[in-house]
């Protein structure tokens, strides 16, 4: 960055104001990717497994134990009241670290509260400004758009999020995901020995 | 390189530096993909993994729901059950 700064005097002041933004934008960046390596280590620990097993154990146990409680609305302890535990519980063991954990355990909340908030979510987009664009502007990556927008849809609370932020997101559910489903195997296995 | 440094300098030094950032997340990701973990080369695209991506977790939310369809019915027809896998769980 010195030598940049050298070669192009012209645009001093200029040039050290844009690249502590550059470092500053690295450094998170730099963040993100270590944080993906955190991911893949923290949530493929034996440890971290037994403990989601135990904790999600003693939730589906509740719901038993008090059919009339509001997660049984729909059958008690059927099969969405038991995705929907386990998927809390997952949540819970991300400790807050991200986003789509913290969308799980809010939503829950909101759809209890509200049941045709989720309705309002459908956004349709207006086409008459797209056509008074330029075309290029339009057509410049549009199938990878199209997937980065589908990914935002599966990954929880990750709509309207930058690819970075949305990539990093993708990278922890998918390991929690598979965590997840160790763990569900598992305790199948136990109960049906 | 002047030339690259003027573009990144006129969209607000944005693209450039986030475009290799974005390939190294998008290679780390696709290093957690069963389906694109041999072929770590450069052959498979940006758009490919998105789209490995979006299956594996369309998959992965599949499994769940398998399972918990499997657990709700192992935990209707067992009662005492809920002892033994407590018990065998603390005992590993």
């Amino acid at each position: 960055m010195a030598s940049s700064s050298i070669s192009n005097p012209e645009a001093g002041p200029n040039r050290s104001r844009e690249s502590k933004c550059k470092r500053r934008r690295r450094m998170a960046i730099e963040n993100r990717i270590e944080n993906v390596k955190i991911a893949k280590t923290k949530w493929n620990t034996e440890a971290e497994q037994q403990i989601y097993s135990l904790k999600l154990m003693e939730a589906l146990r509740r719901i038993r134990r008090n059919p009339s409680s509001p997660a049984a609305e729909v059958y008690p302890a059927g099969r969405s009241a038991i995705r929907r535990t386990a998927d809390r519980v997952l949540a819970i063991a991300a400790r807050g670290r991200t986003r789509w954990s913290r969308s799980i355990l809010t939503s829950r909340l909101s759809m209890k509260l509200d049941s045709n908030r989720h309705k309002k979510h459908k956004r349709l987009k207006v086409t008459g400004d797209i056509r008074s664009k330029k075309p290029v502007a339009r057509k410049r990556l549009p199938a990878v758009q199209q997937k980065v927008r589908f990914l935002g849809r599966l990954v929880p609370g990750c709509r309207e999020l930058s690819l970075p932020k949305l990539l990093e997101e993708a990278t922890d559910y998918i390991a929690a995901l598979e965590m997840q489903v160790r763990a569900m195997t598992a305790v199948a296995g136990v109960l049906n020995s | 390189m002047s030339s690259r440094r003027s573009r990144s300098r006129q969209s607000a030094g944005v693209s450039r530096t986030s475009d290799e950032q974005i390939n190294d997340l998008v290679s780390k990701l696709q290093e957690l993909l069963p389906e694109l973990r041999r072929r770590r080369s450069d052959k498979v695209s940006a758009g490919r993994v998105l789209q490995e991506t979006c299956n594996y977790i369309r998959n992965l939310h599949k499994e769940v729901d398998d399972l918990s369809e499997r657990l709700s019915e192992l935990l209707e027809t067992t009662d005492s059950a809920q002892a033994a896998m407590i018990r065998t769980l603390l005992s590993q």
